[in-house]
């Protein structure tokens, strides 16, 4: 749980950046290094789904349609850089002759970063807010979100001319002139996405620590109430998820740059939902939670992919069951119990009965209330 | 679009409908009773088509001879599996989850993980496909022109026995009786006696049978692989949802709605947009009856 507010919020803020500035950069290889910055484009990620799942108690399994037009928007101006001046490769395969109109503008670095930040925001929440405003929620506004990013895969599947199909947008080389794919050029990047982490954080903290904050929470364990208060809930839940969707966006952005590609497989209901159990294992109620949960989850895929590959999906099937069935709050919980006060057992807090720590942590268990 | 495409268009739309049909009843008696989302019906669904396949194995190695009616035996095993499985999830399982409907949904979702990925260990990453029954072979012809497949005709018979047996089993015995009464209101159905934990049980059980005869059918038109039940787990929760889960009639309905729209868009328009204009159509429809479109007007 992270308050910047006390003096264990800072602690465990100040031993992060060591971690991601210090310790990493000069332990780990490129090689690991690299993957440490893939991890880390998902905890960006991850900090919005703190927000929506665990502060408004909104399951979105739909974050990859977000981190896919992010990622998707940045792929089309690196896309269009590397392979300036003539069409980019998958058009022409696709006998495509000539640039479609609505990729001209994204020659442009500064309207491609403008369009990357306002067009999945614009869309969450339009989208959210008319959603909510007809109070679907809960598991109803779960699979909405699952087909709207299943809608998502199958489109950029399906338009291979615009968007190169199943094979997505790769081979990119520099933006704005820097390398992308050196050593060197990569390094810099990893120090560039732990600003980005940082500054998300930050967003999120300010958000969680505001009255707005405050509200989400009521929201999430009584809405009705809060609605019979005055408070126009829909808008709340539908910033929210403009904000997740934001951050969403970011981390899709940052991994067309890191990793040098963008495919519907990252933006589809699988990846989505993976998204999720990133943030499950590091604590819904935690945003610095979500960074180690996408940490050591994106870790261990790496290593149990490499080594074992079938047991990934057993290993991360049983996650879920085991996150879900026993730590609702993810490490951050069990951090909570060992480390607070006694009495201070905000793990076991029932249902819908918010329990405020002395380190902050907030337990409550989602569900109740929001069944729709 | 002359008659006779219409005709066996529709007809083709009918075996989409039969798998939709009988997957969405078992997720929405279970939606609808205990407000679980069981992510891994999909893959309930395989095992039922795995069932079927090992009947199949079992009946061509050892009793050639029994081959024409091995179907019997093979839907009749799925549901018994499933139905067992189904039983043993709830009891070690889902139960634990009640009253985290969102939860439920992860942990169901690693379920299916683990699910496909058992699959995959045991019957391999490629399809496997049971013969077909000599006697489902060929084509029933009732106008010159228009040929009706035998096995699809023996699917849309099947279903309609099982989601009759459904309905007689809801609304004609003690145990639909106590299912209908827990699914109004739980604390009420409780207090008069009825043992609310065996009715949660039963019904996912028989929901979760009613996957596997899904899987069962399923085999006759196509054939399975460790995925196959992540390709209908989506259009089943749509089903359900634009249906409304508090009626039956509204998913079989919805069931029928989505599975001839799909089919005939695709007729139009390419595979990959029918499927895009199906979804955006069904958030649509739900934008403006957000309980389904076939559900009562309630307060909420």
């Amino acid at each position: 749980m992270l308050r910047l507010g006390n003096k264990f919020g800072i602690l465990s803020i100040i031993a992060l950046a060591v971690l991601l500035l210090v310790v990493l950069p000069n332990v780990l290889d490129p090689f690991r290094l690299n993957l440490v910055s893939k991890y880390l484009v998902f905890a960006v990620v991850g900090v919005g789904i703190v927000l929506v799942w665990g502060y408004a108690g909104i399951l979105s399994l739909g974050q990859g349609i977000f981190f896919g037009l992010g990622g998707y928007l940045m792929a089309m101006f690196l896309k269009l850089e590397a392979s300036a001046p003539e069409l980019p490769d998958f058009m022409i395969w696709s006998s495509t002759e000539t640039l479609p109109w609505w990729w001209e503008p994204y020659h442009s670095l500064t309207f491609t970063a403008l369009s990357i930040l306002i067009v999945p925001s614009v869309l969450a929440f339009v989208l959210s807010y008319a959603i909510f405003r007809k109070r679907v929620s809960g598991v109803y506004f779960a699979i909405i979100t699952l087909a709207l990013a299943l809608t998502m895969t199958v489109l950029l599947v399906g338009q291979q001319g615009y968007t190169g199909g199943a094979n997505g947008i790769t081979d990119f080389r520099t933006l704005a002139g820097m390398s992308i794919i050196s050593e060197e050029g990569k390094r810099v990047l990893y120090f560039v996405q732990v600003l980005f982490l940082f500054a998300v954080m930050g967003i999120a903290t300010a958000i969680v620590r505001s009255r707005v904050g405050k509200i989400l929470i009521a929201i999430r364990d009584r809405e009705d109430r809060v609605r019979f208060s005055g408070y126009d809930t829909a808008l709340f839940k539908a910033f929210v998820f403009t904000v997740g969707a934001l951050f969403a966006s970011i981390g899709g952005a940052l991994y067309s740059v890191q990793v040098g590609l963008i495919t519907p497989t990252l933006v589809g209901a699988v990846a989505s939902i993976e998204l999720v159990i990133y943030v499950a294992v590091g604590g819904r109620m935690s945003i610095i939670g979500a960074v180690y949960g996408a940490l050591l989850v994106g870790w261990s895929k790496s290593i149990i992919s490499e080594n074992f590959p079938t047991v990934w999906l057993f290993f991360i099937g049983g996650l879920f069951i085991v996150i879900t069935m026993f730590l609702p709050f993810g490490l951050a919980g069990l951090f909570a119990r060992f480390s607070g006060k006694p009495g201070n057992n905000v793990v076991k807090a029932r249902a819908g009965e918010g329990v405020r720590s002395a380190t902050g942590s907030v337990a409550a268990a989602d569900g109740k209330g929001s069944a729709g | 679009m002359n008659l006779d495409i219409a005709v066996m268009q529709v007809f083709s739309g009918i075996s989409l409908f039969t798998i939709l049909v009988l997957m969405s009843l078992g997720l929405a008696i279970i939606f609808g009773l205990m407000g679980v989302i069981n992510m891994a019906h999909g893959e309930l669904m395989a095992l039922g088509a795995y069932v079927t396949y090992l009947t199949a194995y079992i009946f061509g190695k050892f009793m050639p001879s029994l081959m024409g009616v091995y179907l019997f035996f093979a839907i009749a095993f799925s549901f018994l599996v499933t139905f067992a499985f189904g039983w043993i999830l709830e009891r070690g399982f889902i139960r634990f989850l009640y009253n985290r409907p969102l939860d439920t949904m992860l942990a169901t979702w690693g379920l299916s993980l683990v699910l496909q990925q058992t699959y995959r260990s045991v019957f391999g990453a490629q399809e496997v496909s049971v013969p077909m029954t000599s006697w489902l072979e060929g084509a029933w012809e009732p106008v010159t022109g228009i040929q009706l497949p035998l096995n699809r005709l023996f699917i849309v018979g099947l279903t309609i026995i099982v989601a009759t047996l459904l309905y007689l089993a809801l609304y004609k015995t003690r145990w639909g009786l106590k299912t209908r009464a827990v699914t109004q209101n739980r604390p009420m159905s409780g207090a008069a006696g009825i043992n609310t934990d065996r009715v949660d049980a039963a019904t996912f059980a028989v929901g979760s049978g009613l996957a596997g005869i899904a899987g069962s059918v399923f085999t006759m038109v196509g054939s399975t692989n460790p995925l196959t039940g992540q390709l209908y787990i989506v259009d089943s929760f749509i089903v359900v949802v634009f249906g409304g889960v508090q009626t039956l009639l509204g998913t079989f309905l919805s069931a029928l709605v989505i599975s001839q729209t799909q089919t005939t868009l695709e007729y139009i328009l390419s595979g990959s947009m029918a499927k895009v204009t199906i979804l955006l159509l069904v958030v649509a429809v739900l934008y403006f009856r957000p309980n389904g479109l076939f559900s009562s007007k309630i307060r909420q």
